[in-house]
């Protein structure tokens, strides 16, 4: 017997998991939610057909989506983390002790759930308590907050589901009125390689810039995400992501991660031409 | 056909569409694209489907023209549905209802009492009839900016002083969702002798929920034109047209052949046909749902401050007899923004479009097909407007009706001998054609009516603000033709 998991990256393109097992699945009020056991990536959730995270691949987008912010600003307490769910996120922040308190505002109690019982390599840091769980829109929770964050990290699905909301100009720009004069924003930016994908990435750059005076982008690489190749957003009305970065400081931490270290934070924000022209693009007008 | 042919789980032109499907017709017949087949680019943009009923009257379906079978059984079940005594499916809008509604119940130089913010369509009929119009003024929310509905009392003063006038045309509701009496206006046409026909282009949920105003057919009128296609889910430009039991409905099929098309739309029809079922057995479901998100939009709206969802809280027991909480009308002006502006934001910088923008209010069309997240999206975008477009309000115009002078029909006016001015010098003369702000469609300046200064500054400050100013033959607005020799 063969059991195959199958995502479509494109009408033409597929990527396919041998599955051991299914573990979970649910129709939630916002999406499908399905759990599967692999012996190639160990555990892995999917939404609506899309896979977010994998047991073996998930360090390096959460390790990515955290550090850079945390390097450039040791200082963060308050931290807002909208989606993310699955944990994995959440675990990362809580390397640092002296971050105060997460806000985790996720559209889905069920995926919250699931990844409690299934997945707690992500999940399991979740009862902590410096993590408070809302179960809300983002677009909503930030409606009314101002000058309350000093970091806000959007770890959401892409931007044709549940997510779709957190990839809109009203959105950036009530990220920027909720974070602190310092505040940054980072966001999972979609793959620049599918023309999709890319039109998509493309209409989330030129909101960010719109909202904020500061506005890069930097890449990584995660084997089980359409194309391989992912791009982040950093944001903020002040800070630099690498300029006068005192990269020792984070050095100093000592933390332990597989993926990010300060090298490479420098190095992920030089890009490919071709992905330079697509966010320039959208710069221009 | 038995009774239980005609029940509401039924929908006569869809099964008779695909029963013709499947009997696999070669057509010699037109449409000329043949399925799809001679025109791939139609097929592939507009998908098989859609092409493969887009067919022509035949005898298993029937013909709108002369309805004898599966579009006369869907006209019935559709009248059953709103509670008419008739119904007629229409494919040329709700326009094409309102005007038959019109020319069915006046002749040439008889009176009809209409309030002045009707919808073109209204007086476009009268240009066709040359039919008199008696006009009783909408009351106005000074501070809203819209024309409300009329007071009970001067249509009846209206009613007394025109006994001879053979209908009375209400709008149920306005654009905003605004609602007249029509129960003791319809009971006051009725002792009058008058009929009482209702433009419900914005009403067909009332049909279907037990918490939204009264209907028309409810009430015993005589004619009501339903958009379908606006609250119901049928495709745009399919229409229906109620008529009650004292209208004689071959007179009426005669009106309305006088213009309608007789190679009318399958698509059209079916669409009619399947959201007539929906309606019929979803309705009050469908319209709690859209009740409940319109009002969680109008809480949070107005907790953002600065901006004025209304509400319920506009009755008043006359001029604003009742308000349907479906319609979602939005007040900008205290953000110091004119409704047109914040629409033009919306839609260029949030990618969110609304139904109109006027130069105090833009109105969002929460229906059926809407969810929860998009109404966050909205009104997080309306917080984000309020932090970084909000100015001084108190340049802003607020007016929106105003009161005409009638100088002559608007049949006499549109076929008078013309002359064509720059806008600006025709202070005094009497217009021969329309000057309206599209949407929301209601003429600023209607043939026969008099040119004032009040109504130039009016449409120079809306055409600044950006609102879209239609009528003239001049496509620019530069000029505008006016009656040669008037004689007053």
């Amino acid at each position: 017997m063969e059991l195959w998991f199958t995502e479509q990256h494109t009408p033409n393109v597929r990527f396919s998991i041998k599955v051991d097992k299914q573990l979970f699945s649910e129709n939630s009020e916002f999406q499908r939610v399905d759990i599967f056991d692999s012996a190639e990536f160990g555990r892995f959730l999917v939404l609506d057909g899309r896979i977010m995270l994998t047991e073996k691949d998930e360090f390096i987008y959460h390790e990515m989506i955290t550090h850079v912010a945390m390097c450039v600003n040791p200082a963060i307490k308050k931290v807002l983390l909208v989606g993310g769910g699955d944990g994995g996120t959440a675990r990362e922040l809580l390397k640092y002790d002296t971050i105060e308190k997460i806000d985790l505002v996720e559209i889905d109690a069920v995926v919250v759930e699931a990844c409690k019982k299934f997945i707690p390599q992500t999940a399991g840091c979740l009862d902590n308590p410096r993590v408070n769980i809302f179960i809300e829109d983002g677009l909503k929770f930030i409606r009314r907050v101002e000058n309350e964050y000093d970091l806000i990290i959007v770890d959401s699905t892409d931007p044709f589901g549940p997510g779709e909301g957190l990839f809109t100009k009203e959105f950036y720009g009530n990220c920027s009125h909720a974070l602190k004069a310092d505040g940054i924003m980072v966001n999972q930016h979609e793959n620049p390689y599918y023309q999709k994908d890319a039109v998509a990435m493309q209409r989330a750059h030129k909101r960010i810039v719109n909202s904020f005076l500061i506005s890069r982008v930097y890449q990584c690489h995660i084997p089980t995400y359409p194309s391989g190749h992912w791009l982040f957003g950093f944001a903020s009305k002040k800070l630099h992501p690498v300029e006068g970065v005192d990269f020792r400081r984070w050095k100093n931490l000592n933390l332990q991660t597989k993926y990010y270290n300060t090298k490479l934070h420098r190095g992920a924000f030089y890009l490919p031409s071709y992905v330079e022209k697509l966010l320039r693009e959208v710069e221009e007008n | 056909m038995g009774i239980e042919y005609l029940n509401q789980e039924r929908a006569p032109i869809l099964e008779a569409l695909e029963k013709m499907k499947a009997a696999r017709l070669v057509p010699f017949d037109v449409p000329g694209h043949k399925r799809g087949r001679g025109n791939h680019e139609l097929a592939e943009f507009l998908g098989q489907n859609c092409l493969d009923v887009d067919v022509n009257s035949m005898k298993m379906l029937d013909n709108l023209c002369h309805p004898v079978s599966v579009i006369r059984d869907a006209e019935k079940l559709a009248a059953q549905a709103f509670g008419a005594a008739n119904s007629f499916f229409m494919v040329g809008g709700t326009t094409s209802s309102v005007q038959a509604m019109i020319l069915s119940t006046v002749k040439p130089h008889e009176k009809i009492i209409l309030p002045r913010n009707v919808h073109r369509s209204a007086i476009n009929a009268l240009i066709l009839c040359g039919a008199t119009p008696v006009y009783v003024n909408p009351q106005v929310d000074e501070n809203l900016g819209i024309s409300l509905g009329m007071k009970t009392s001067e249509v009846i003063d209206a009613m007394n002083k025109n006994p001879d006038a053979r209908a009375v045309l209400v709008n149920n509701p306005t654009y905003y969702g605004i609602c007249s009496d029509i129960e003791n206006l319809t009971a006051a046409a009725h002792s009058h002798g008058m009929k009482l026909l209702a433009d419900e282009a914005h009403g067909t949920q009332f049909y279907f929920s037990s918490k939204l105003p009264k209907s028309a057919m409810s009430v015993g009128a005589d004619m009501a034109a339903v958009s379908v296609h606006k609250s119901g889910g049928s495709l745009t430009q399919s229409s229906l047209l109620l008529t009650g039991e004292n209208i004689n409905t071959g007179y009426v099929h005669q009106i309305i052949n006088l213009t309608q098309s007789t190679s009318a739309s399958y698509l059209l029809m079916s669409s009619l046909d399947i959201s007539r079922r929906n309606l019929a057995l979803h309705g009050e479901e469908i319209f709690s749902g859209v009740i409940e998100l319109t009002e969680y939009a109008r809480n949070e709206i107005n907790s953002l401050g600065g901006y004025y969802a209304y509400g319920k809280e506009l009755i008043d027991g006359d001029a604003v007899f009742d308000f349907d909480t479906t319609k979602l009308s939005i007040c900008t002006l205290p953000i110091g923004l004119a409704g047109i502006e914040v629409y033009d934001i919306l839609r260029d910088e949030y990618d969110i479009q609304l139904e109109l923008g006027d130069i105090a209010n833009v109105l969002a069309y929460i229906s059926i097909g809407d969810r929860k997240k998009d109404i966050e999206r909205l009104v997080s975008a309306l917080a984000d407007i309020k932090r970084n477009y909000r100015k001084d309000p108190s340049r802003l115009l607020k007016m929106e009706y105003i009161d005409p002078i009638v100088d002559a029909t608007p049949k006499e006016a549109f076929y008078a001998q013309k002359k064509s001015l720059p806008l600006e010098e025709t202070v005094g003369e009497t217009a021969a054609e329309f000057l309206m702000c599209y949407p929301p469609g209601i003429p600023v300046l209607a043939p026969g009516e008099r040119v004032t200064k009040e109504i130039l500054d009016y449409i120079r400050y809306a055409k600044k603000k950006g609102c879209q100013i239609t009528g003239p033959e001049d496509m620019t607005i530069n000029r505008l033709q006016v009656i040669r020799d008037i004689g007053k």
